[in-house]
């Protein structure tokens, strides 16, 4: 009686309804796209950390920290169901689409909340787990609950819980926090911005039509252009300070400059587009080019820490 | 008691997502008896 109580919910017609949800459905309550970042990024995290962690221990991080990371999701998307199911690019979405009840993403995203950051402490180290804790927090409560809603600067200051993970990979081999996982942090941190005004440029109207107060729709576009010119030099720049930081070699300071130029140059495609472009070509060609950014400056990190670890390695047998 | 009749999409979803529990509980338990084989494991070489 109790589990029929909890998934059934008045319909339209006055009759309780049960749940018609898969678990493909829950699944997608997750954000899966935005979890393989996560992974990816706290992977990162992990691999350049120096330290060992056994590789057992090392998945189930990674594991908890992608659950965890789509815990949140599970709770952005019960609170914003009401401007998500307005929005084209989110209508499909499990709770708009009528599929899974928000009570449901909600009791969801709290266990997988609790499951993942309790398992993580205990399995890997506290700080870890602590660090995993807050970026629920922030992105469930900071972000989605106050800034999204309240600012046009939510998504830089928002942009913090998509930039933790990793940190928190770093803390698991670590257990600690460096300036090294600080610049890591920093990369997704200041990346985010043009990653997401690019996006809020061609999405401009769906964001206003729900009061969602994105840079374009309450600054303009001509700001909106300027700032994302700002975060791409900011981020171009801090692509290269693990080589002057001494943890990643010249070839990857190199590859990363240019990686950066590339980014600022889109970004400047951008600020020529003239407002009130339709097709915003460039600005869609700056979103798809900061994904592949974020994804090849991780890869290229990583590559360059196996390549030196492999050198030295060689070395030191020789 | 009155018991609610399931419809055969609802026995479908509810089968689907029991499904899906299991494999979760057993990855749990799993995931659980390696872990303790690997930090009793740590522990005895220690």
């Amino acid at each position: 009686m109790a589990l029929v109580d909890n998934h059934e919910a008045i319909g339209a017609n006055g009759v309780p309804r049960l749940s018609e949800a898969s678990a493909r459905d829950f699944f997608e309550l997750l954000k899966p796209r935005v979890m393989s970042l996560v992974v990816f990024t706290a992977l990162a995290g992990m691999v350049l950390a120096p330290g060992h962690i056994h590789p057992v221990i090392g998945f189930i991080a990674i594991l908890c920290i992608a659950v965890g990371a789509g815990a949140s999701g599970a709770l952005n998307m019960w609170y914003d169901a009401d401007i998500d199911a307005v929005m084209s690019r989110t209508a499909k979405r499990p709770i708009p689409a009528g599929k899974i009840l928000p009570q449901e993403a909600l009791a969801f995203g709290l266990t997988l909340s609790a499951f993942s950051v309790c398992i993580l402490g205990v399995v890997v180290n506290w700080l870890s787990a602590g660090l995993l804790a807050f970026t629920i927090f922030f992105y469930a409560v900071i972000y989605t609950m106050w800034l999204k809603r309240s600012t046009p600067q939510n998504i830089v200051i928002g942009g913090a819980a998509g930039a933790f993970p990793p940190m928190i990979g770093w803390a698991c081999v670590t257990g600690g926090v460096s300036i090294e996982s600080i610049v890591l942090f920093l990369i997704t941190f200041l990346w985010t911005p043009a990653h997401f005004w690019a996006l809020a440029l061609f999405k401009m109207r769906e964001y206003g039509a729900v009061n969602v107060p994105m840079m374009p729709n309450v600054c303009g576009e001509a700001t909106t252009k300027k700032q994302i010119v700002i975060y791409a030099v900011l981020t171009a720049v801090i692509g290269v300070v693990p080589t002057v930081l001494g943890f990643a070699s010249l070839v990857y300071g190199a590859f990363a400059a240019a990686l950066g130029l590339g980014f600022i140059w889109y970004s400047l495609l951008v600020l020529r587009m003239p407002d009130g472009d339709e097709k915003m070509v460039p600005a869609k060609k700056l979103f798809a080019y900061s994904i592949v950014y974020l994804f090849v400056i991780f890869s290229a990190l990583m590559a360059d820490h196996l390549v030196t670890t492999l050198w030295l390695t060689a070395g030191g047998a020789l | 008691m009155e018991l609610m009749k399931l419809n055969d999409a609802q026995k479908k979803s509810r089968r689907g997502r029991n499904i899906a529990l299991a494999v979760v509980l057993f990855c749990l338990v799993a995931l659980f008896y390696v872990v303790t084989l690997i930090k009793v494991g740590n522990g005895m070489v220690n």
